[in-house]
């Protein structure tokens, strides 16, 4: 059965709205994106008929929440390819799930002087600063590997970054800013012999790509909910199960506890061990749904439909003029976000060029500053594509950059 | 077009044509201010008698045409008559477009008025003055109190 994007945009009510007077042309997935009414709907009717807190309840109401709650981390642990629902604990966003495997992780490894964090150049800030932070909480040394010229990860130093002294590796599956797919299997395995944890930032994949994270050879990945259909406020830290168990928590208050004296604290196992207080109920649930509905159209052809509007992308891109593309040219080992330049315009001015004419996209440094300093560039304009995005909308693009040109040409 | 007030001929001019640009020694004082959220960058030099306003920066059309009118409004300007247009222009651009700019005091300032109605774009138009001001202070020059940025 082939993808039918026109059928798919219908679940979405933003496409009936105009910006600016033009029809909506929404490329900024990446940042967030859009949800449809199955996601909608389920948020709301949970409000309306079913609400009550979690995991404390005897009353119906309370039953029927943590059911609905524990229903969607299951059918979340599903989507990834998680052993257990278990090692899926739900967190505010991505950033919740790095700072929190950050703290947690420095304290269980007792992470000091001579030990090292790798991570890379290419990371969004979330999986930079927590990790800059907690080398200078511990004394630790952070280090890092670089991006090629065409926009890779540069692996042809592995050996020396990735030692004995290194104890967490901490790496961007997919760049918000280059649209790279890292494979991470050399880097997994050297990881491993090493002894050390590897973590994966999925922020961007897991919302695009069929991913399981068996196979992946990652310990723990973050996610977030937002930017895959789902509401803002709920991500998702993944960790194989033997390793959660030995973390220590981070965030302490209500429901993470097995024994509260006034001597001292015992602690849930896992996932309860790092849900402290009233977690965010309503948004859980409303991740399950957007994951049924991914599952419902299958990541491998939302992955297909999306290769092939990024191919549509890059050709549509190189040939307006004064167009440079930042990262891989082809869609081998890319995902569907796509970021350029416009020679002698800067992004701020492409973006509000662009916003006139309906079409809405990201400009800046995208939280990940050292990569447009790797490229030599202050800021970049983004494209980011989804399961919605059509080639129509490729070519408003193309028609709104040319606008730009004759404004500052 | 919703943007014939934000990109204003003279605004493009600026950019394309920007009067003062470069750092100049000697100077009494100088800051570097950076828009986090966007990377732009800016450095202003002044003298302590406003006769010499020099400035480098990184940006998009706004920020830096703003700095390029701001070179030619301030320079050479005496603190009380350089604090009086610093205040009108950090007023205009507060304004959501709701203040009518003086030509008088504001000359081609007058051409951010339209950007005063893109809440985004205003911190972009503000960077040279916020600059500016830090400069001309460890310069010891008082340019007074601005109406308080809300970015």
């Amino acid at each position: 059965m082939s993808f039918d994007v026109e059928r798919v945009r219908k679940d979405f009510p933003i496409f009936e709205r105009e910006v600016n007077g033009h029809p909506l042309v929404y490329l900024d997935s990446a940042n967030t994106s859009q949800k449809p009414v199955q996601v909608l709907d389920v948020m709301r009717a949970h409000q309306e008929r079913y609400n009550g807190n979690v995991s404390r309840s005897v009353h119906t109401l309370g039953t029927e929440s943590t059911e609905a709650y524990e229903g969607a981390r299951a059918r979340i642990a599903t989507f990834i390819g998680a052993a257990s629902p278990d090692e899926v604990v739900f967190t505010k966003n991505s950033t919740e799930a790095i700072n929190l495997a950050a703290h947690s992780l420095g304290q269980m490894l007792r992470l000091g002087p001579g030990d090292e964090v790798v991570i890379s150049e290419m990371e969004h800030h979330s999986n930079l600063v927590p990790w800059q932070l907690l080398c200078e909480r511990t004394g630790a040394t952070l280090r890092w590997f670089g991006i090629s010229d065409d926009g890779r990860l540069d692996e042809s130093n592995l050996d020396e970054l990735v030692t004995e002294r290194t104890k967490i590796v901490s790496l961007v599956h997919m760049s918000n800013v280059l649209g790279t797919v890292n494979d991470v299997t050399r880097i997994a395995a050297r990881a491993r012999s090493a002894g050390a944890l590897l973590m994966l930032d999925c922020s961007q994949s897991v919302p695009h790509l069929p991913l399981d994270v068996q196979a992946l050879g990652a310990d723990l990945i973050a996610f977030t909910g937002h930017k895959m259909l789902g509401p803002t406020g709920i991500g998702v830290l993944w960790g194989r199960l033997d390793l959660l168990a030995q973390m220590p928590p981070f965030l302490a208050g209500g429901s993470m506890i097995e024994t509260v004296t006034m001597a001292g604290t015992t602690f849930a196992p896992p996932p309860a061990r790092f849900e402290a207080g009233t977690p965010p109920i309503t948004e859980a649930i409303g991740l399950g749904a957007a994951v049924d509905y991914l599952t419902g159209l299958g990541m491998a052809a939302i992955h297909e439909h999306e290769q092939t509007i990024t191919r549509y992308a890059l050709d549509a891109l190189s040939s307006v003029p004064g167009v440079r593309i930042f990262g891989p040219a082809t869609i081998e080992g890319r995902g569907g976000t796509v970021s350029f330049g416009v020679d002698g315009v800067h992004p701020h001015d492409v973006g509000q060029i662009l916003d006139a004419l309906g079409v809405e996209v990201r400009v800046g440094h995208h939280c990940a500053r050292p990569v447009c300093s790797r490229f030599s560039v202050p800021a970049m304009t983004r494209a980011s594509f989804y399961l919605y995005t059509t080639t129509a909308e490729i070519d408003a693009l193309a028609r709104g950059l040319d606008q730009v040109r004759k404004v500052f040409g | 077009m919703l943007l014939d007030g934000l990109y204003q001929e003279i605004i493009l001019d600026h950019y394309k044509n920007p009067h003062g640009r470069g750092l100049r020694d000697p100077f009494d004082g100088e800051a570097h201010h950076v828009n986090p959220t966007c990377g732009d960058e800016i450095t202003v030099r002044v003298s302590a008698d406003l006769g010499d306003i020099s400035y480098d920066g990184l940006g998009c059309s706004i920020s830096q045409a703003s700095a390029s009118v701001l070179h030619e409004l301030l320079e050479g300007k005496d603190p009380a008559a350089a604090s009086e247009i610093h205040h009108a222009f950090v007023e205009l651009m507060q304004s959501r477009g709701q203040v009518e700019p003086d030509e008088e005091v504001l000359g081609d300032g007058i051409a951010f008025a339209g950007v005063a109605k893109f809440p985004a774009r205003v911190k972009c138009a503000l960077l040279p003055w916020m600059a500016f001001k830090d400069a001309a202070a460890r310069a010891g020059v008082d340019v007074g109190v601005s109406p308080e940025v809300k970015a």
